[in-house]
């Protein structure tokens, strides 16, 4: 291909969305996990969900990450159908493409296995079969999240909260994924345990040119992660824009409500 | 009691039509779990009741039945269940590997290569490979059926990150025709590559969970690895003490109170048939 041809591929490629949600609904019975959400995320975009407890971030996060089926609503990855696609290939989507990281990290880490196979798994899981490849890998993104190298052999029940929040980040990020799904990754964390995540989540990021959906009830987190927000009340989105516009001019009752809330702390 | 007690091999018409169409439907997709009626047997579950189900739905009254356990013909085990078939079918039975059509086995796969028309069935004690690794059955039934085996590798990745080599010695996990990852029950890994590309109709048979299944003759059967560390079949280095095969899997056998130890041939028709100065494997009747 030529050059020129290759730019205006690219060019065509990034018109389209990388998650593209509309009507996405979730109920559990008679109450309303999440109602009508929709959104467009461009590739290199990092959306903050934010909404006090209950107000179905978990719930969108985790029909847009294809774990549980809305009853309602269209997701598109990259263009294509996720809820229409075989189940087969949203889950080799879901180990090559796609990131999850949990609140928390025994939800993400298979806690009986070494730091180093935990990290190397989703790359044997998308066919890697060299032991050499897989464990310097391995080391390398252990040196990413600021774990010892010398821990490869470790089991994660040995790690403190915080490095088994940075061994799942490695985990997820080490099979070059384009999205991350988060929910509170930073949740039951000590605040300075807290700030160093965030300030690598924050460099990984940016290295990466990822694009991920974060859930929080911080807004410290979205002020410093996200470059839009997305506002949720009783499952509803009641306000979305740029991150600094929504936390500085907030327009809707309750994002003021909880924008002056949180600045009172 | 006499033959006419039981109806022939035991179980009665239905049931081992039963067994059958289970193990036609595993043939057809070798490595794939069926599952099947696993009926209660006059033996403990310990003792094969999985393989005895196969073996009964298979035999035929022309067939001469061979029962090994860890490769002999005469430990109580393989005795009971040799018993079992002789008052319940009234097949004839021989120790002879070449000799028999039907042969059931636990933990070996004999010494003497098999040949087309025979069949060998396997005792099995846990059919699933994924168990130990996710004990869910619902999530590692999707993982079959969804061929998402990377936790297999993890596995073997953890063997060598702890020992250096992979450790797993029994119960080898393979892949079948570029499929269905197997627990090949718990032979030694030394006998992994006879089950590739094998004359023979292999059936495995789990009874207490309720499972069968099979490799069809000649079928592709690659024994999990990776490419900086092949899986090797390895086997102690000495010779039969007894027959001085240096190619066979040897037992470790201890000779005396003082711990005097010596190595001989596990599968004892390969061994007798050596010593008798015979062809491997058609030893004494
Ligand atoms: N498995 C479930 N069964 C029934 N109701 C549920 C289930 N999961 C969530 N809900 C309900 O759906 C609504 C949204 O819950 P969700 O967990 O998505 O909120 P959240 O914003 O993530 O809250 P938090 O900040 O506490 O994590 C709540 O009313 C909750 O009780
Ligand atoms: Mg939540």
């Amino acid at each position: 291909m030529q050059a020129a041809e290759m730019d205006i591929c690219a060019k065509m490629k990034a018109e389209v969305p990388l998650l593209s949600a509309s009507g996405v609904t979730r109920r559990y019975g008679a109450r309303i996990g999440c109602a009508d959400v929709g959104f467009d995320l461009w590739p290199g975009e990092v959306l903050g969900i934010v909404g006090e407890s209950g107000s179905g971030k978990s719930t969108l996060l985790s029909c847009l990450a294809g774990q549980q089926r809305p009853d309602a609503g269209r997701i598109l990855y990259d263009g294509a159908d996720v809820l229409a696609m075989p189940e087969a290939a949203r889950r080799r989507l879901a180990r090559s493409d796609w990131a999850y990281v949990h609140q928390n990290p025994r939800d993400g880490l298979r806690m009986g296995i070494s730091a180093g196979g935990n990290v190397g798994e989703r790359l044997m899981g998308v066919g890697a079969r060299r032991y050499g490849t897989i464990r310097d890998s391995a080391i390398d993104w252990l040196g990413r999240v600021e774990i010892a190298a010398e821990r490869i052999d470790d089991r994660p029940s040995g790690f403190s909260g915080g490095m088994q929040q940075r061994l799942q980040i490695a985990r997820n990020l080490v099979t070059g994924p384009r999205l991350v799904f988060m929910d509170e990754p930073t949740g039951g964390l000590d605040v300075s345990v807290q700030a160093r995540l965030l300030d690598l989540l924050r460099g990984l990021v940016r290295d990466l040119g990822l694009s991920a959906v974060i859930v929080t009830h911080d807004l410290a987190v979205v002020r410093l992660l996200a470059d839009r927000l997305m506002v949720m009340k009783s499952g509803r989105v009641v306000e979305t824009g740029l991150t600094d516009q929504v936390l500085d001019d907030p327009q809707h009752a309750y994002t003021q409500l909880l924008v002056s809330s949180v600045l009172q702390v | 009691m006499t033959v006419q007690d039981y109806n022939f091999a035991y179980l009665d018409e239905q049931t081992k039509r039963m067994i059958r169409r289970a193990l036609l439907k595993a043939l057809a997709v070798p490595g794939y779990q069926v599952p099947f009626a696993s009926r209660e047997m006059p033996m403990p579950y310990g003792w094969g009741t999985g393989g005895v189900q196969v073996t009964a739905a298979c035999l035929t009254p022309d067939d001469r039945l061979k029962v090994i356990d860890q490769g002999a013909d005469d430990t109580t085990n393989a005795v009971s269940i040799r018993r079992f078939f002789q008052r319940t079918a009234g097949v004839e039975t021989t120790q002879s590997t070449t000799g028999a059509t039907v042969i059931q086995t636990r933990h070996r796969i004999p010494e003497a290569p098999l040949s087309e028309g025979q069949i060998l069935v396997y005792q099995v004690p846990i059919p699933e490979p994924l168990r130990f690794l996710e004990p869910r059955e619902t999530e590692t039934r999707r993982m079959h059926e969804l061929e998402e085996y990377g936790l297999m590798h993890v596995k073997l990745y953890e063997d060598i990150a702890r020992h250096g080599e992979i450790a797993t010695a029994y119960a080898y996990p393979v892949k079948v025709e570029d499929r269905y990852v197997m627990d090949p029950s718990p032979i030694p890994k030394f006998d992994n590559p006879k089950l590739a590309d094998n004359p023979a109709i292999q059936l495995f048979g789990a009874g207490r969970e309720a499972r069968i299944y099979a490799l069809p003759p000649y079928s592709r059967v690659v024994s999990l690895d990776f490419e900086d560390h092949p899986f090797t079949p390895s086997r102690a280095e000495h010779a039969c003490a007894l027959c001085g095969a240096t190619d066979s899997y040897l037992d470790e056998v201890i000779t005396d109170d003082r711990g005097s130890r010596m190595f001989s041939c596990s599968d004892t028709d390969f061994c007798a048939s050596r010593q008798a100065g015979r062809p491997d494997g058609e030893g004494g009747a």
